[in-house]
Order: C-alpha cells, then sequence, then structure tokens
C-alpha cells in the first residue's frame, strides 16, 4: 500500500507527496502528457529531442545539471510513445534546488542554437547508437509500421528517419514547447524525506506563479481493428534468424488489459513459462523465446518473439509458436498455474513498494491513467482475473487476422 | 517578487549512516552475514562462492557450473526448481562474477519454508543432466553469436584479454569452449567450489530472529564440505604487450572505442582519491568527457569512465561508442582532457561541485536495505571493512586539487593506455 496526499494549483498542476521516512532521499517526478504519438508525421522523434532539450538551459538559469549535482543530485527522463517523464533524486534537504530547477524550465526555456544544434547530433548518434549499428536494432523501425496503419503509434520514439532530427528548427522547438509543457499537462510526484506540508508551500512558491496555458486536446486517429494476416521478411547482416509475431492488444484502461497482462506472464515470465519451457526445453525449437505486452495508453501489442536454432525452418518454428498460443484458446488454463501467475504479480509488488524513485514513477503514471490510487489497487485487479477470461481474450487476439510477423533472415 | 536566478540555499552531506550487519559463522564455516531492517515481509539472500582457479584448457567451468545450478537436482529437475520457485511468487537468479559467482533468492518471508528447500536441494545435490549442458551449450553459442557481433562487445573483450591475458579476468569465451564441456568435469568442480567453507551466506530484509534461525538452521545441517577446500587463489595476470588493437568493420556508423590501463583496486589507500579524479574525468553527466565529447561535439550519445576493483586487480577504463567518421577526433580529446588533469590543477568550483555530487550519490545509493547489504559485500571481499566509507567520505571531503594532479601524473600515462577501437579509424 502506497500512500500519498493531492493536490492541484490554480494553474492545474496535479501534485502528489508521497512520504518515506526510511530514506533520506527525496524525489521529485514530473511526468508531461507529451509523447511521440503527438507528434507531426513529417516531424517525428520530435518529444525525444525535446527531451534533451531540457536539459540545455532555462529561462532564468542558464545550466540544468551543475546546480543539481552540486546539492548532490542526478537526474535523468526518459520519452515514450505515450508520456515524456523528468526525475531527479537528491538529499531531502536539498529538496528546494530541484523546485527551483524544474519550476523554471516549466517556466521557458532558453532556446539556444547551440544546444539544438550539439543535441540534434547527440540524439542522431542515439539513433545510430541503438537502432541501426546493432544486429536486430531497427527492428522497431520495421514492426511499428507494420502493426499500426493509422495510428501514430507506427513510428517508434526516436523517429522515422535521421532526416526529421536532423531538421528540427528552434520554431519547432518553442512551439512543441507551448502546446505541451505547461502545469495543465504536468503531473508531479514528491516523494522520500518529505512533508505534505513542505511540499504545499514549496508549490506555492516555485510553481503558483507559473501561467497555466493553453489546455492541449489529443484527438489522435485511433487503429481500426486488424482484419488481415500482416507479414514482412528482411534479409540482414544479421547473425541467427529472429522471429517477431506481434498482435493488437486494447489499451491500458480496457478491462481486459489485466488478464491480458497474465497471458503474457503464462506464456514468458520465469524458467516455468509456457514457451521456454515447451519450446527451448522439452522440444527444442528456440534458444530463447519471449512474450510481453507494450502497455500502450492506445491499442496495444503483445509481442512473441524468438530465435530459432539454426537447424530449425522459420516454418517449424512458427508452427511451434503458434500451437503453444493455440492451447491457449482451446484449453481453460490449470488452476495452479493462474494462482503461480498471480502469486508472481503479488510478491512483484511487494517488492516494488522498496524502490522509492519507482513507486513515485507509477503514481504519476497513474494519476494520467486518472486516479494514482489505481496503484494500490493493482494487485485486486490481476487477482480478480478467472480462467475463463485468460481463454476468451486468448481467442480474441490470438488469430491469424490479427497477427503482424516479422522475420529476419540471417545473411549467409 | 520570486528572484528565480537565485539557487536556494543547500546543504552539504556531512555522513552517511550505513547498517552494520550481524554476523556469524556456522558449525560448517559458511560465513553469514544479515541486515535486518524495511517494513515489508520479504527477503533477499545470497550464496556468494569464491571461484575455482582458472584453468585454461577448461575456461568456462566457473561460468558454466553457475548457470547450471537451476537446472537440476537427484530429486528436483529443472521444471520442478522454477515451479517450485514461480508458484511462491520468488525469483531465484544464478550470477557468475570475476571473483564469486553466487544464488540469490528474492522471496515472501511466508514462502521461505517452499522456496529454501529448493536451494538446498540445488546447493547439495545438482546433478548437471547431460540433456540440460546440451541446451545450455546449444543457446549460449546461439547468443555468444549475438554478442560477437556488437562492435561495444567486441572492445570489451579485446581490452580485458589485453589486461589481464589468458587468466579468468581476461576470459573471452569462444564458440569452441562450450563444445568441451564435459558433465563430469561440471560435477567435480561444483563439489569443490559449492562447499559451506567457500560460501559467504549475506541476509537483507525483514530478518528477524526467526528467519534468521530458519534459514540458518536449513544450511548448518546435512551441508558438509568436501575432502578438499576450495582452492580459489588465481594465477599471476599477463597482461599483452601490444597497447593498440583496432578490429575494422566497414560498415560501422559507430565505432566503439575502449581504453584504460591496469591500476590499484579498493584496498589500495589511493583509490578513493582516484575515484574522486575519475569522476571530474568521466564518471559523471556533467563530466569532462561528457561535457565535451557529447555535450560539446556531439560526437556521442554517451561516454564515461571508471575504475573496476577486482580482487586481484584494479583497472582505469574509458568507453564510448562514437559516430564513424570523428573516432580519430574523439580519441584526440580524450587525449587532451587526459592532459588537462596532468597540467592544471581543478578548479576549487568543479572539485566542490564533485564532492558534493559523490556525497549525494553515495546516500542516494542507500535505497533500501539491499543496498546496505550491497555497500558491505564491495568492502567485505576487499578485504576491508565498512569503515572504508569513513575513509571514503572523509577523503571525498578534503582531497586537494593539488593532490588529484599528482594522482593523474602518477597513474594516468596515456602512450601506456591499453587502446581498442572496433569499427572505423577515421
Amino acid at each position: 500500500m502506497v500512500k500519498f496526499n493531492r493536490f492541484t494549483l490554480d494553474n492545474g498542476l496535479r501534485v502528489i507527496v508521497h512520504e518515506d521516512h526510511t530514506t533520506p532521499m527525496a524525489v521529485v517526478n514530473i511526468l508531461y502528457d507529451v509523447g511521440a504519438r503527438d507528434e507531426n508525421p513529417e516531424q517525428t522523434g520530435f518529444a525525444h529531442l525535446f527531451e534533451h532539450l531540457m536539459f540545455g538551459g532555462s529561462v532564468n538559469i542558464p545550466v540544468y545539471d551543475e546546480p543539481l549535482q552540486r546539492v548532490g543530485g542526478e537526474n535523468n527522463a526518459f520519452t515514450s510513445n505515450d508520456i515524456t517523464n523528468y526525475y531527479i533524486t537528491l538529499p531531502a534537504v536539498n529538496l528546494e534546488t530541484a523546485f527551483w530547477l524544474e519550476s523554471d524550465r516549466m517556466l521557458n526555456l532558453a532556446f539556444s542554437e547551440k544546444s539544438l544544434e550539439v543535441q540534434r547530433n547527440v540524439v542522431m548518434e542515439e539513433f545510430k547508437q541503438r537502432y541501426l549499428n546493432q544486429p536486430y536494432g531497427d527492428v522497431w523501425l520495421r514492426l511499428r509500421p507494420l502493426v499500426y496503419k493509422t495510428h501514430p503509434y507506427q513510428w517508434a520514439t526516436i523517429g522515422k528517419e535521421l532526416s526529421h532530427i536532423e531538421n528540427a528548427q528552434i520554431e519547432d522547438v518553442k512551439a512543441f514547447f507551448k502546446k505541451h509543457y505547461n502545469p495543465q499537462n504536468a503531473i508531479m510526484v514528491v516523494g522520500g524525506d518529505v512533508t505534505p506540508d513542505q511540499v504545499k508551500a514549496l508549490c506555492d512558491k516555485w510553481f503558483a506563479p507559473i501561467p497555466a496555458g493553453e489546455k492541449y486536446n489529443r484527438n489522435l486517429p485511433q487503429e481500426p481493428e486488424q482484419r488481415e494476416e500482416r507479414r514482412e521478411t528482411v534479409t540482414a547482416k544479421v547473425p541467427l534468424n529472429d522471429i517477431y509475431i506481434t498482435f493488437q492488444v486494447p489499451g491500458r484502461m480496457d478491462e481486459h488489459y489485466y488478464a491480458i497482462d497474465l497471458i503474457s506472464d503464462i506464456l514468458s515470465r520465469g524458467q516455468s513459462a509456457r514457451l521456454h519451457r515447451a519450446l527451448v526445453k522439452d522440444t527444442p525449437v528456440f534458444s530463447e523465446i519471449h512474450a510481453y505486452l507494450t502497455g500502450s495508453l492506445d491499442t496495444g501489442m503483445l509481442v512473441v518473439e524468438g530465435k530459432p536454432l539454426e537447424n530449425i525452418s522459420i516454418e517449424e518454428a512458427e508452427a511451434a509458436v503458434w500451437q503453444e498460443l493455440q492451447k491457449l484458446c482451446a484449453e481453460q488454463i490449470p488452476v495452479d498455474e493462474l494462482t503461480k501467475v498471480k502469486n508472481k504479480t503479488e510478491s512483484t509488488m511487494v517488492f516494488a513498494e522498496m524502490a522509492l524513485l519507482d513507486k513515485a514513477m507509477n503514481l504519476a503514471y497513474f494519476e494520467l491513467l486518472g486516479d494514482a490510487d489505481l496503484f494500490n489497487r493493482e494487485t485486486e485487479n490481476y487477482l480478480a482475473v478467472t480462467a475463463q477470461q485468460i481463454q476468451e481474450q486468448a481467442k480474441a487476439i490470438f488469430r491469424k487476422d490479427n497477427s503482424s510477423t516479422l522475420i529476419y533472415l540471417a545473411e549467409k | 517578487m520570486l528572484d528565480r536566478t537565485i539557487a536556494p540555499e543547500s546543504k552539504a552531506i556531512d555522513h552517511i549512516n550505513l547498517i552494520k550487519p550481524g554476523h556469524k559463522v556456522l558449525a560448517n564455516g559458511c560465513q553469514v552475514f544479515w541486515f535486518n531492517s524495511g517494513d515489508q515481509e520479504l527477503v533477499r539472500i545470497e550464496w556468494i562462492f569464491g571461484n575455482l582457479r582458472f584453468n585454461p584448457a577448461k575456461p568456462l567451468l566457473n561460468l558454466a557450473v553457475n548457470s547450471l545450478l537451476t537446472e537440476g537436482t537427484s530429486k528436483l529437475n529443472a521444471a520442478q526448481i522454477a515451479d517450485q520457485i514461480d508458484y511462491y511468487g520468488a525469483f531465484l537468479q544464478a550470477d557468475y562474477g570475476y571473483d564469486q559467482s553466487q544464488l540469490t533468492l528474492y522471496s515472501l518471508n511466508r514462502h521461505l519454508g517452499n522456496t529454501l528447500p529448493v536451494i538446498k536441494s540445488i546447493l547439495t545435490d545438482s546433478q548437471f543432466p547431460e540433456k540440460e549442458v546440451e541446451t545450455f551449450i546449444r543457446n549460449q553459442q546461439q547468443k555468444l553469436q549475438v554478442s560477437l557481433q556488437k562492435n561495444d562487445m567486441l572492445a570489451r573483450r579485446a581490452f580485458n584479454k589485453a589486461l589481464y591475458g589468458n587468466t579468468i579476468y581476461g576470459l573471452t569465451s569462444e564458440l569452441k569452449d562450450f563444445e568441451q564441456l564435459q558433465r563430469a568435469d561440471l560435477l567435480q568442480h561444483f563439489e569443490n567450489m559449492y562447499q559451506p567453507s567457500n560460501c559467504t551466506l549475506v541476509i537483507a530484509g525483514k530478518v528477524d530472529e526467526a528467519t534468521l534461525n530458519q534459514i540458518t538452521s536449513a544450511f548448518e545441517a546435512d551441508w558438509d564440505n568436501a575432502a578438499q577446500a576450495a582452492d580459489t587463489a588465481q594465477p599471476e595476470l599477463q597482461p599483452a604487450a601490444e597497447r593498440f588493437y583496432f578490429t575494422e568493420k566497414p560498415q560501422a556508423l559507430q565505432s566503439a572505442i575502449r581504453m584504460g590501463v591496469q591500476m590499484v583496486n579498493r584496498s589500495h589507500p589511493d583509490f578513493p582519491a582516484l575515484q574522486v579524479l575519475n569522476t571530474v574525468l568521466g564518471g559523471y553527466f556533467g563530466s569532462r568527457l561528457m561535457a565535451n565529447i557529447r555535450e560539446d561535439k556531439g560526437y556521442t550519445y554517451g561516454i564515461g569512465s571508471g575504475i573496476t576493483s577486482l580482487r586481484d586487480a584494479g583497472a582505469f577504463f574509458i568507453a564510448t561508442e562514437v559516430g564513424a567518421d570523428v573516432c580519430r577526433s574523439a580519441v584526440n580529446e580524450i587525449e587532451k582532457e587526459i592532459n588537462l588533469l596532468k597540467t592544471e590543477q581543478i578548479s576549487e568550483e568543479e572539485l566542490s561541485l564533485v564532492r558534493n555530487y559523490m556525497l549525494g550519490s553515495l546516500l542516494g545509493s542507500l535505497e533500501n536495505v539491499f543496498s546496505h547489504a550491497d555497500k558491505f559485500k564491495n568492502v567485505y571481499f576487499s578485504g576491508l571493512d565498512l569503515d572504508y566509507y569513513n575513509r571514503y567520505t572523509e577523503i571525498v571531503k578534503t582531497v586537494t586539487a593539488e593532490q588529484l594532479q599528482q594522482l593523474a601524473n602518477q597513474y594516468l600515462h596515456f602512450d601506456d593506455f591499453y587502446k581498442v577501437i572496433v569499427g572505423k579509424y577515421e
């Protein structure tokens, strides 16, 4: 049970305070309700590039990192297709420094040309390091457009192509800031060795004066239900063949999300999971195989990924995966197996309470979903799932005409 | 009116409070350390064993035995081990390290009665079934083929080989090494290594009296030492004479750079001050290497330096992946930054920032009771005690720019660095 207090400033900034006096540290986590899905299709990769620019100095503070490091703090950020999340960890005695820094960059950025030029290069190197210069690195650049034909999830957070980043201009950066980076579109969680009164006072001082800005009303084209089997095969300089079979699944807030998440656990969580047991151990077809959900807010993906053994054909390997998926459709899972994945989920939630920053990030994310307290109801939502629901969802998802298959063939 | 240009007042970190472990030695020689703290009813238990003397003819035994621990005993096959652990919501992992290898169990206290017997069976009775060994070999060979396509991995391998030679630290496994793994060798290695007198048990979490007794009694009874004590001494390291290694990858968009040199480890009095020097150079986001090569030049997504502390060695290294077309420029900038540490004293402004950053970072690394146990392991396996952290904080607070310059001149000679480049050298 993660306890918290919650209030909203007049400018719309939502604030959550989580007291944890077992640590001398504090965390400040700010989630901005903007991700790669909010980008212009001709300017993809922008939310992520922008995340880099948030460290390039703000209107009153020329550099961001240095004053934070000077008080013993650390920070980082990540961008997903749905959100952009910034976080600071610092000694709780120096909490105010975090408020000073974060409120100034929510107020306004410095918009330096030099910073833009350098971060364009840095992000292009990131693009190369993670997506182009690694075996299988470009998988998400290929898979997303295969699965999504309408929704902006069709591009990865890094962007469709290097040129979109190369062409980013300072005017675009300013417009993006104005549209998305204001109190109304943000959720702040302050956790650790802090008190609600202290946080309220610091919010009034540093964040309350920031103008509310414009409310961004999201209106994205939703992905229509998939009704045909899709397939792409690439021959690439990779050492081994690799198979990705992906399925469209409902978004994070759908009532069936928990059953579907447990399906991915049944398939792939731990050494006892079905895919590993059946296809790596009992009948060796793959050297490794995994299944997971993207957990997206809009229509998501359930991905099954495996590297077949060298003596196994792609056809055999695919058939073996489908056989396991069809088992979930044909037979209800045994009681013990359902208990097992529920137990694992439950203990994971207990272990998660050991990590302050994770708690803060989760509170912010669930507040975005509608209510931070949903975080505390996760376990009961998983425990309520029945074997019948799992079978129903398996049948709904594991259809050929809901599948997109990407095959990497190793260039010999 | 709020003046946003002025930073709020701040406080320096004065000291850190570390949890001291309880300690006892079991009748069979197993060392037990425990850390009792936390609100959650859970524990992390680590069984840590010193690796056996490296055998160049059978280089993978330490790794393979550790990886195969969860693959079957005479009473539980691999599937039963996995079922039992997963059913009780526990997590079990086997980790191979340079000096020690270990098993780690994360379990809710209330399930220890069901999870501990699995570990007991593993540590007393692992069987290394032929079928599981075959699966391991096949899958590891596939994984290795993928790793060998990654430039940073190739650079790391070449660097370790050059620094340490054909020893456990320099080990670079080849596909053929996996083929020679034999069940008989694995069994013999297991019996000699995984015995109580070579085991350190570290328990962290809700470790009340009853929990402690439950764990220790399980590993005191019916767990006996082998006839021979474990031989964990390692042969001399064999650094290579050649200092420069270039592997060309004509298609590379980026080149991996790894360079550095052998250095003292944590047990040496200079170590804490060298950590300060390292932090200035490449040990944090605002470091000189990051500021110059990422934030000013935009050559890379990331660059960093570090000091590795092992039982019988230490090493200083710099690692990055840079645009292939700017590889030579990046190497030149690294050289400039090294030389700057030797020719110019670090300003008090920069040094005070690094001091505060390091102390804040130490404080922040103590997130929960597990982190306290981790801090303890760092010093314990270096032959030190928790006083080390008092010395460390004192030195971080007081080391002078002059001393750091001296250390740079004593330890950092760019021309002597081992340099590995994989990709293009343009």
